[in-house]
């Protein structure tokens, strides 16, 4: 368990330390919410319709961010050789990391949210249930991006080549994310959210073990 | 303890690195392995532990722990140093003590050892190369690992901190552990046989 | 004692120690001075007190690209005439304006709000703001991840510099993106022009405000070298530990 939370508090630490902190990832995501009224118009009332589906578009982008460095810089001072002959399980440790990288990255993204939400014009309701999707969903997002991570790790441009794999899988948890976001519509709460619960739940499980085997076959 | 292999065999980009290898080391003996460059010595350490997947002949273990692989029972000590430049001196140690380690060590003799206490809490990012080579020396220190499989380990030492290594893999053969060293030039064990790899046709 | 005096960093750190006080104390004077001058101004005929909130919003708009031309300056004087102090002044106002800038869409939005309803209309000043504000974010970002000092600073004065050529050219843009989708009704923040007898509170509180923004920024230079001292000495540790 030690082995663990080693792990946990190292990759927090970098994370924070490094490049521009945890909030580098924010200001990504609100930069792009900011793009899109210049591309669309200062139209209010149609971006509190899409409002919802921007900001979620947005978290899965800045949710990339950092994913590409997760194994990378491990890969590339040779701590994941000394990782790999452990004793801790490589599953747990990459379950752990994918913890670490959601708790600097996406949970900043979930608090920010409100109030980038505001300058689309979102009211209370549309806030929370906002709030709720992203922080069941973020973690998803995460877990599903550690898979693309772990085959990128050996790759130099693996950037590019990370959002291309990772974005179409995550293309479930962007349609129930909205569809529970979007309180405006047929389409109750509660049908979607229990989907993506249910999505970030096997994302947790899969996630970790496909990033394990994929950084089995790298490293050999 | 003995670790033995029998006909170990590597492929490596398409070729036979090197093939029929055969040796044993048994606790308190060290094996120096040597040969020209591309002779296959990196590959043979990162086979015995477990990152290049064995694809001909037998290694195995006798005496250790039946629970627990090879790997999880060696030190190994590669090219690079696996410290993370924004981490202390002391942070970067302490993870791995506590990632490879079963119990909450205490990092300040192994920091002692390899001469860097005075420097804990500095980011290794200002560490020179020699620095953080010793530092990670100081991790097969902090953690006690019977097996010690070292890749150039005084590569970027100077005289006095090779010396420093020679006493501390001294140290450790006496405590029973074994050493499989791989290196260019002497390291400071006499009492080592040698494996010269490179030399039969391979 | 010249200018060209402060280039040294001792030389400097002791100017600082020395003035930052006195300047501190001039803007508490001025900021009392001016806030009692707006207190007595008269209310805005349609929006009653809330006017008043544009003694906050329009200095601090003001400053925000005061931090800008500063940090463009400077960015001059890291690149062009090399000076060694021009750094340390570019990092230290880059989150002194951004904080400006925040102050004045904070401002903006709450003075805007009992008009519009909501907290935020894209406005075209504003979202001009909102832009500055973002500059300002990356050049910080910048500044952070770059590890080498030296190689930030250059980075840095160059990102500075093209957003100083991109700014009118943003404020243009957004105004006409603001006029193409609102046609002639224009949202601004603060409705009609500004009456004269509020101009001298106005400009007392500018006032106040560019020298807390020069106090601030002298603290912060003060900061960064301490800083770097502190790396400096560092590595000396290291290197003089075997």
């Amino acid at each position: 368990m030690t082995a663990l939370a080693a792990i946990l508090i190292r990759d927090m630490r970098i994370a924070v330390r490094v490049g521009g902190g945890a909030l580098i990832g924010v200001l990504f995501f609100l930069v792009v919410v900011t793009l899109i009224p210049f591309a669309v118009g200062p139209n209010l009332p149609l971006l509190k319709q899409i409002g919802p589906a921007i900001l979620w578009l947005a978290a899965l982008l800045a949710s990339l961010l950092a994913l590409d460095r997760l194994f990378a810089a491990d890969h590339e001072d040779g701590s994941l050789d000394l990782i790999l002959t452990g004793r801790a399980p490589l599953e747990l440790v990459i379950a752990t990391k994918g913890l670490a990288h959601w708790l600097t990255t996406g949970l900043p993204l979930v608090v920010a949210a409100p109030l980038i939400g505001l300058l689309l014009n979102l009211d209370a309701p549309a806030e929370i249930t906002l709030v709720l999707t992203l922080l069941v969903g973020t973690p998803a997002l995460t877990f599903i991006g550690l898979i693309g991570a772990a085959i990128a790790v050996t790759l130099r441009r693996g950037g590019l080549l990370l959002a291309v794999i990772v974005l179409p899988l995550t293309v479930p948890v962007l349609i129930f994310g909205v569809a529970a976001a979007n309180t405006v519509g047929s389409v109750p709460f509660g049908t979607p959210f229990t989907i993506l619960c249910a999505l970030t739940l096997a994302s947790l499980v899969i996630g970790p073990f496909a990033a394990a085997a994929a950084l089995r076959q790298e490293m050999e | 303890m003995r670790l033995s292999a029998v006909d170990l065999a590597c492929h490596r980009g398409g070729r036979d690195v090197f093939a029929g290898l055969s040796f044993a080391v048994a606790s308190g003996e060290a094996l120096t392995v040597t040969g020209r460059n591309g002779a296959g010595k990196s590959s043979l350490l990162r086979t015995i532990v477990g990152l290049v997947r064995l694809v001909q002949g037998k290694l195995s273990l006798e005496g250790g722990d039946p629970e627990l692989s090879i790997a999880e029972q060696a030190h190994y000590l590669g090219h690079q140093d696996a410290l993370k430049p924004s981490l202390t001196v002391a942070e970067n140690l302490r993870f791995w003590a506590g990632f490879l380690g079963t119990q909450a060590a205490d990092i300040h003799p192994a920091l002692t050892a390899v001469g860097l206490h005075e420097l804990a809490d500095l980011p290794a990012a200002y560490l020179s190369a020699g620095q953080r080579r010793r530092l990670s020396i100081a991790r097969l220190l902090a953690v006690k690992r019977t097996i010690w499989l070292l890749d150039e380990p005084t590569s970027t030492l100077d005289i006095s901190a090779q010396e420093r290594l020679a006493g501390l893999m001294r140290a450790h053969l006496a405590e029973g552990g074994l050493i499989v060293a791989a290196t260019h030039g002497a390291i400071g064990l006499e009492t080592a046989r040698e494996l010269r790899l490179g030399e039969a046709d391979s | 004692m010249a200018i060209a005096d402060l280039a040294n960093p001792s030389r400097f750190l002791s100017f600082a120690n020395r003035t930052i006080p006195w300047l501190g104390g001039l803007t508490l004077i001025v900021f009392a001075y001016g806030i009692d001058q707006a207190m007595l101004a008269p209310d805005d005929y349609q929006q009653g007190a809330t006017v008043k909130i544009m003694f906050l919003h329009v200095p601090s708009a003001w400053l925000g690209m005061l931090g800008w031309g500063v940090m463009s300056v400077a960015a001059l004087g890291t690149l062009v005439w090399r000076h060694p102090l021009a750094d340390v002044a570019a990092k230290a106002a880059a989150p002194i304006g951004a904080a400006f800038t925040l102050l004045c869409l904070v401002t903006g939005s709450l003075w805007g709000r009992p008009e519009w309803g909501t907290y935020w209309v894209w406005d075209a000043r504003l979202t001009s703001e909102l832009v500055l504000l973002l500059l300002y974010l990356g050049v910080i970002a910048l500044w952070r991840t770059v590890e080498d000092p030296s190689r930030a600073a250059r980075a840095a004065a160059i990102l500075t510099l093209v957003g100083a050529i991109d700014l009118p050219i943003i404020k243009f843009s957004v105004d006409w993106w603001n006029t193409l989708h609102q046609g002639s009704s224009v949202f601004r923040v603060g409705g009609s022009t500004i009456d004269s007898s509020i101009l001298i509170p106005l400009f007392i509180m500018a006032t106040a405000f560019t020298l807390l923004f020069f106090t601030l920024h002298l603290a912060a230079m003060r900061n960064e070298i301490l800083r770097r001292r502190v790396r400096t000495l560092r590595l000396l540790q290291a290197s003089a530990a075997s």
